[in-house]
């Protein structure tokens, strides 16, 4: 702390009103110590101990910053500097969990570009981490300078108390914990180091890895994992990691962005046995249920979205119903909360004006359904026990003297802040009411009037008890003297007077008097109360307008009379029956009967078959790609988003399960997911298909050594320096290996004596692969790397799974069907680079016909709906036979999955995966009519018409009602969608694009 | 009578070439197809009708009681269709999209209404066999970019240079109108979000003040400005590059007031939201994308799928077009998939004939198969609107028979021969 700071403080509290002495005992005084430690008591007033008890007539009583005790019935000590606060309300001081009070701002965030070179390691000098990223060691205790300025905008919202630390990468270090009076840091401080910080956020990280939400998921467990590797080795010293081991116990507060991942907040810390706490991003109503299954304590930001502003129809074409309908019930997110049972503390807005607007927001949250208990228990004894701080958060003898005076009670729209006190130290908001608010007698001149006397904020205003009075009064304060201007028949009286200890007398005595009579009468104008905002509005699930489907519950299905298209040795059945039980295919045959309460589907002239199967998709994703070369660690599970819209878009189209795959900006990149498009489920993980092998991407060619980046200094930049990539990435994993098996053959002793290997989750990914525990998916497209990669395979004794995209398959295919490879390519895509300028569309026909397993996949959302036209062109292109075609998208991309065995043909058995079409599948002119995952038909086009009726109804009563809406709106459209693919970094083409090529074209 | 078409051309050509096929300098053919069921294209199918032609033109289409001479070709029920039109394409224009030498359809700067497309044709394009291939037998080549992208016109697809490949020189003029909202990259949450262009009213005036000037203009020294001026006379169309409800009423109405009565608006799902203003306005609509996804997360699933029929029911002269050129040669498929939602089977081939060939003004010579118009065709197997019967025996322009193969026919001569298959 500088001189000059600490003079500042001084002079702040040379000029606070009550200066109560609060000097730092090591301090040297220039001039007479003023040391006090007088007993104040705040008498007559009404006490809200803790959320769930209350006082009235109660006097608070206290000395050195510290409640000393609190009595009921009004009985001061003889010894006490009485302060009477008759009609005043006093609550515990509120404890803000996610402030930055005292920090200095972090360094700037880097603007993002691929079209520069690489910052593969981190820039921060010294003994730290070596991902910028990680910044565990970061004490905000140690740079906490106390802020009048911002201190004073969180008491005059209630805050006595800020836990405060550094905004700035994925691990944030330490928060300090303090008081906010304007007094020396030295006295401010309560807790140093009160709590670790997490985001899955980088901030000014200059570093390149992670640039996705897998790979700060990644990046935290490989530091957790350092740490424990840390604590036992003596070789190197990182004071990151030295300080995750030294706060390990420090309660652990993660900042998310969203409800997906408040979710995979609680997964990793399940995988280290650990607990977050999750600042969220207000948005759980959309997941309720699963954020309630995951048992988490959140701290939840009191922020709403402002209604769109939409001046006439066509503004509302940018404008979609998942924004108007979070515009809807955003404001019901902390009732839902406190319904859900979910245990969570409360924060204002963390927008411009959210401090400001913090009382009105918790009203009006209130007014949505959060009652005062949980609010206020959200802002003081949850904080509170967050931080296992037993002296905050409550009133009670021996606590800190926080607490916030109120003119009345705290949910009440009328009431204002009268005063904050922090430590003992009162800092005046509002002021208490000069004098107190009532029903008064005014005599003068022999005359005596009635009047009401109500209190605006800290002003006193002056109305007749008498309604219908002729009588006009007007009062005018200039500190304590105040003017009575009483206007009757043209003709004004003035009297003046002064006010003393709450009372307003005469300048001449006995000239005029006002006496108090008692309370104001009751005011009827509760019509905040009335309104029926605590109405919960319907929220759909997933939190989007196709949320709204509904899927069948029937536990029998049976589809008659279509024409089955098996993929198996029964060819194409006519007239058939599939009956369907338990979410599996029970029989196959003609008239066949299924138990009374079986759902009956009539099948006559349609199509049934087999769900289409996506070998590469990147939907139902929050991210695609990272950075880092090898990315083996990166998992797409961790990036899921069962709330895309495109799930239920695939449906339509058909699709019933997918590989979600990273993207395809290093050979070795992340673990895929497996999903089943399981349209509504809560967790992300009810998606993946249970018990499927792991998959993993790897890529080749013009993307993994950044060809379009003219700046990249990325090692690979050529095709010989990525099958380096490869023979050296299992090299050192063979070696892991060795190093682990050398370990674990240790004697228990020598083991104490030796440092175990540091655990490596790239490598240990790699490994995986190797040994077939993980099986390569492998994006590539000449000729030359695809004989590269099966030779690399060969050499360390594995196969690799499946080539993906492979437009050059075909002058390899004989190579590749004595690898054991498989093709899962694109019908017909070229020309978009140069390494697919030899792409042919006859590419899948000659593969297939040269025995190797072929498929055909997306790699897009919107192809990803009409795959059966793709499988269609090799019949026009290589004359496949339409059978064969149709495998290329249902049981050959099983195959490649290995989940061929439970899908991709209509056999007794398997998982009830099916479409019924219009038309024969390969047409251009089939709609997929039903699609059934598990047995449930996801997807009905039978109730399509009355389901975006529905759609259309909702939106436009949510358009009418946000324009109606009294609240303030703003110009603002939805998000484009977002059409993700394997060079997606932004989610939007034109802007990879442009990343890619560093400009427009 | 002949059941083999090309066999001469074949073997002048010899084995798979390398290189993209020669043009067929032959005299258009003298030929007659009988047995061909002939969809004209605009919405009458022939079934076993008569089709021939001669010096360049069609001489007959339907039923004519004219004996055999034994040089018919019997088509045996096989399907005669007017060569596809693509509008609105960058074909010829680039060759490899990531590789910016390659990249000849954007000029820098906002203004370019003098860039003409027609001269950066590269009829030796390697795209261009593969359009061909699938029936596609016109393009008006169209540069893109900027406010004001430049001038296209429209070629025919078999051709030694773009002085003989020109069917329409220089009669487009392209304009990108600016919607208020435009897409921006937001950092801070790392998306895509629609912002507020800030500069809209500064693009709409830059707009607009070419036009006024142009239309005032006498000096003749200003190239921009002399290319702005046929749009006056009628000699050239204004094109409204817009997916914008606002910006579609805006630029129609200003386009209107100028006296351009018939500007083609070339746009996408946002037509859906202004679909009566379009069809009073009376102007023509290029869709850019029937397979894409839907503009909202709310949008009906079949939003793209369904609107050309919607314009269709509304009156609107409505042609199909594919984005860029790498996949456009599945702009019959496309038009296919609208059938399956409410489009009729006529109807959607007329928009990727007739509708675009009166929308590019090449209608008395091109877009149907009607007596006296251009020998422009081709022969398939089956149904041409979908993939699964879409086998295109021969195709003709100007009466010339044009080679169908392509480099990517070769290849896989090539390696079928290598695999044994």
């Amino acid at each position: 702390m500088t001189t000059k700071l600490k003079l500042t403080a001084w002079a702040v509290l040379a000029s606070s009103p009550w200066a109560l002495t609060a000097q730092v005992p090591t301090e040297t005084i220039n001039g007479n110590l003023d040391q006090r430690d007088t007993l104040i008591a705040l008498t007559d007033a009404t006490i809200h101990l803790n959320p769930d008890e209350t006082i009235t007539q109660g006097t608070l009583l206290l000395r050195n910053g510290r409640i000393v005790g609190i009595n009921r019935n009004n009985q001061t000590p003889a010894d006490a500097l009485i302060k009477d606060y008759t009609g005043m309300h006093i609550y515990p001081g509120f404890i803000h969990l996610d402030s930055s009070v005292g920090l200095p701002e972090p360094d700037a965030r880097p603007p993002f570009s691929w079209n520069k070179a690489e910052t593969i390691n981190s820039t921060t000098e010294g003994a730290y981490n070596s991902n910028e990223a990680i910044k565990a060691s970061w004490n905000a205790a140690a740079h906490y300078v106390h802020d009048d300025k911002a201190s004073k905008e969180l008491r005059e919202a209630g805050f006595t108390t800020a836990l405060s630390h550094r905004k700035d990468g994925i691990m944030r270090g330490t928060s300090v914990l303090v008081n906010l009076a304007d007094q020396a840091e030295e006295l401010n401080l309560v807790a140093t180091q009160a709590a670790q910080h997490f985001a899955f956020d980088k901030g000014s990280s200059k570093q390149d890895f992670p640039v996705s939400l897998m790979g700060e998921v990644a990046l935290i467990r490989q530091t957790w994992l350092d740490a424990e590797w840390y604590a036992q080795q003596q070789q190197m010293t990182d004071l990151d990691l030295a300080a995750i081991n030294a706060n390990r116990a420090l309660p652990k507060i993660i900042t998310v962005s969203n409800w997906q991942e408040t979710l995979l907040a609680d997964k990793i810390g399940d995988e280290f046995n650990t607990q977050f706490v999750v600042r969220t991003a207000a948005d759980s109503y959309r997941n309720l249920d699963a954020i309630q299954a995951s048992g988490q304590t959140l701290i939840v930001p009191l922020s709403i979205p402002d209604a769109p502003a939409i001046s006439d129809e066509l503004d509302a074409w940018n404008v979609s119903y998942q924004d108007l309908k979070a515009w809807e019930v955003a404001p019901h997110n902390p009732a839902l909360l406190q319904q859900a049972g979910i245990t969570f503390a409360l924060l204002p807005d963390p927008g411009k004006k959210g401090l400001g607007n913090f009382l009105k927001d918790l009203r009006n949250a209130h007014r949505h359904g959060l009652d005062e208990a949980t609010a206020l228990r959200a802002l003081t004894t949850v904080p509170a026990a967050i931080l296992g701080q037993s002296d905050l958060g409550t009133l009670a003898s021996g606590h800190w003297a926080n607490f916030v005076v109120t003119s009345g009670p705290l949910l009440e729209a009328e009431t204002y802040v009268a005063e904050t006190w922090v430590a003992g130290h009162n800092h005046p908001v509002n002021g208490l009411p000069s004098l107190l608010p009532g029903a008064y007698q005014l005599s003068h001149d022999d005359q005596s009037m009635g009047i009401h006397l109500h209190d605006d904020k800290g002003k006193l205003k002056l109305t007749l008890a008498d309604e219908d009075s002729e009588v006009k009064i007007k009062v005018k304060q200039t500190g304590q003297f105040v003017t009575l201007t009483i206007s009757q028949d043209d003709s004004d009286h003035e009297l003046f007077g002064v006010i003393n200890n709450r009372q307003l007398v005469a300048i001449a005595p006995q000239e005029w008097t006002l006496q108090r009579q008692g309370d104001l009468p009751a005011s009827d104008d509760s019509d905040e109360s009335d309104s029926n905002d605590a109405e919960l509005p319907q929220i759909p699930q997933p939190f989007t307008a196709y949320g709204l489907a509904t899927a069948s519950t029937a536990d029998d299905i049976l589809v008659q009379n279509a024409t089955v298209w098996t993929n198996a040795d029964d060819g194409i059945l006519a007239n058939t029956d599939v009956w369907v039980q338990g979410g599996q295919i029970k029989a196959i045959g003609q008239n066949l009967s299924a138990p009374k309460d079986a759902l009956v589907v009539d099948g006559s002239d349609m199509h049934l078959t087999s769900g289409i199967i996506d070998e590469h998709a990147h939907i139902a994703l929050l991210a695609v790609n990272d950075i880092a070369v090898n990315s083996s660690m990166v998992r797409m599970a961790d990036a899921l988003n069962p709330h895309d819209v495109n799930i239920y878009r695939n449906l339509a189209g058909g699709v019933t399960a997918a590989q979600l795959l990273h993207g395809s900006a290093n050979p070795i990149g992340g673990q895929s997911a497996l999903i089943k498009m399981r349209w509504g489920v809560d967790r992300p993980e009810d998606m993946l298909i249970e018990g499927a092998d792991g998959f993993i991407k790897f890529a080749l060619g013009e993307n993994v050594k950044r060809s379009r980046n003219a700046q990249s200094i990325r090692y690979p930049l050529t095709r010989m320096g990525v099958e380096q990539v490869y023979r050296d990435a299992f090299t050192q994993a063979k070696a892991y290996e060795q190093a682990w098996a050398d370990y674990h053959a240790l004697s228990r002793r020598a083991k104490q004596n030796a440092t175990p290997p540091r655990r490596d989750l790239a490598l240990e990914a790699t490994l995986e692969v190797i040994n077939q525990e993980l099986f390569v998916s492998c994006h590539s497209y000449v000729q030359s790397e695809i004989n590269m990669l099966m030779h690399v395979a060969d050499d360390f004794g594995f196969n690799i799974n499946t080539f993906t995209h492979i437009l050059e398959g075909y002058k390899v295919a004989d190579k590749m069907q004595q690898h054991g490879v498989g093709g899962s390519t694109f019908s017909d895509w070229w020309a978009y680079k140069w390494e697919v300028n030899y792409a042919i569309p006859y590419n899948a026909a000659l593969m297939h016909n040269a025995g190797v397993v072929t498929a055909i996949n997306s790699d897009s959302g919107e192809m990803s709906r009409r795959l059966n036209q793709e499988a269609a062109k090799s019949v026009k292109y290589g004359d496949l036979s339409e059978q064969d075609a149709w495998k290329l998208v249902t049981l050959n991309p099983a195959k490649l999955l290995h989940l061929d065995d439970r899908m991709g043909s209509i056999e007794v058995g398997k998982d009830a995966d099916m479409v019924l079409w219009s038309d024969h599948p390969l047409s251009i002119y089939a709609r997929a009519e039903k699609t059934m995952v598990d047995g449930v038909i996801y997807y009905d086009r039978s109730q399509q018409a009355a389901l975006e009726a529905q759609i259309a109804e909702e939106k436009s009563r949510l358009i009418e009602a946000s324009q109606n809406s009294k609240g303030k709106k703003s110009k603002r459209r939805s998000a484009p969608p977002q059409l993700l693919h394997c060079d997606t970094i932004t989610g939007d083409h034109a802007t990879d694009h442009e990343l890619y090529h560093g400009a427009a074209q | 009578m002949k059941s083999l078409f090309l066999t001469t051309l074949l073997f002048i050509m010899g084995p798979a070439s390398a290189l993209p096929p020669a043009p067929n300098d032959a005299p258009p053919a003298e030929q007659v197809f009988i047995n061909a069921n002939i969809h004209v294209g605009n919405g009458q199918v022939l079934e076993n009708a008569q089709f021939a032609i001669a010096d360049g033109k069609i001489t007959r289409a339907g039923y004519y009681k004219i004996a055999y001479t034994g040089d018919e070709i019997d088509l045996q029920g096989q399907h005669i269709y007017p060569g596809f039109i693509l509008t609105a394409t960058n074909l010829g224009l680039t060759e490899v999209d990531s590789f910016k030498a390659t990249l000849d359809f954007n000029e820098t700067g906002q203004l370019n209404p003098n860039v003409r497309s027609l001269i950066a044709y590269n009829t030796d394009s390697e795209r261009i066999p593969a359009m061909r291939y699938n029936g596609i037998l016109l393009a008006q080549t169209t540069p893109s970019g900027g406010l004001v992208s430049g001038t296209s016109s429209v070629v025919q697809l078999d051709a030694w240079n773009w002085e003989d490949a020109v069917v329409a020189a220089d009669n487009g003029l392209h304009v990108n109108w600016p919607a208020e909202w435009a897409k921006r990259f937001d950092w801070s949450t790392f998306s895509m979000q629609l912002q507020e262009d800030k500069k809209y009213a500064e693009k709409i005036s830059q707009i607009k003040q070419l036009f006024e000037e142009a239309r005032v203009d006498q000096s003749q020294t200003n190239m921009k400005l002399n290319a702005v001026k046929p749009v006056f006379s009628g000699d050239k169309t204004v094109y409204i590059h817009s997916n914008s409800p606002k910006a579609i009423i805006e630029s129609i109405q200003y386009f209107q007031s100028l006296g351009i009565d018939q500007p083609v608006l070339v746009t996408n799902q946002a037509a859906e939201q202004v679909l009566s203003f379009i069809a009073q306005s009376g102007v023509s609509v290029i869709l850019t994308a029937v397979h894409t996804l839907p503009h909202q997360s709310d949008s009906s699933i079949d939003a793209a799928y369904a609107l050309p029929a919607k314009l269709q029911k509304a009156g609107i002269l409505t042609a199909l077009s594919y984005p860029g050129s790498m996949s456009s040669r599945n702009l019959s498929f496309t038009a296919g998939t609208t059938v399956a939602y409410g489009n009729s089977a006529t109807d959607a081939l007329q928009m990727i004939t007739l509708n675009p060939a009166k929308i590019l003004g090449i209608d008395g010579q091109y877009g149907s198969l009607e007596v006296g118009k251009s020998a422009t065709f081709f022969i398939s197997q089956g149904d041409a609107l979908d993939m699964r019967s879409n086998r295109i025996a021969a195709a003709y322009i100007d009466g010339r028979e044009i080679v169908l193969d392509g480099r990517q026919q070769a290849l896989y001569e090539r390696f079928k021969q290598k695999l044994k298959q």
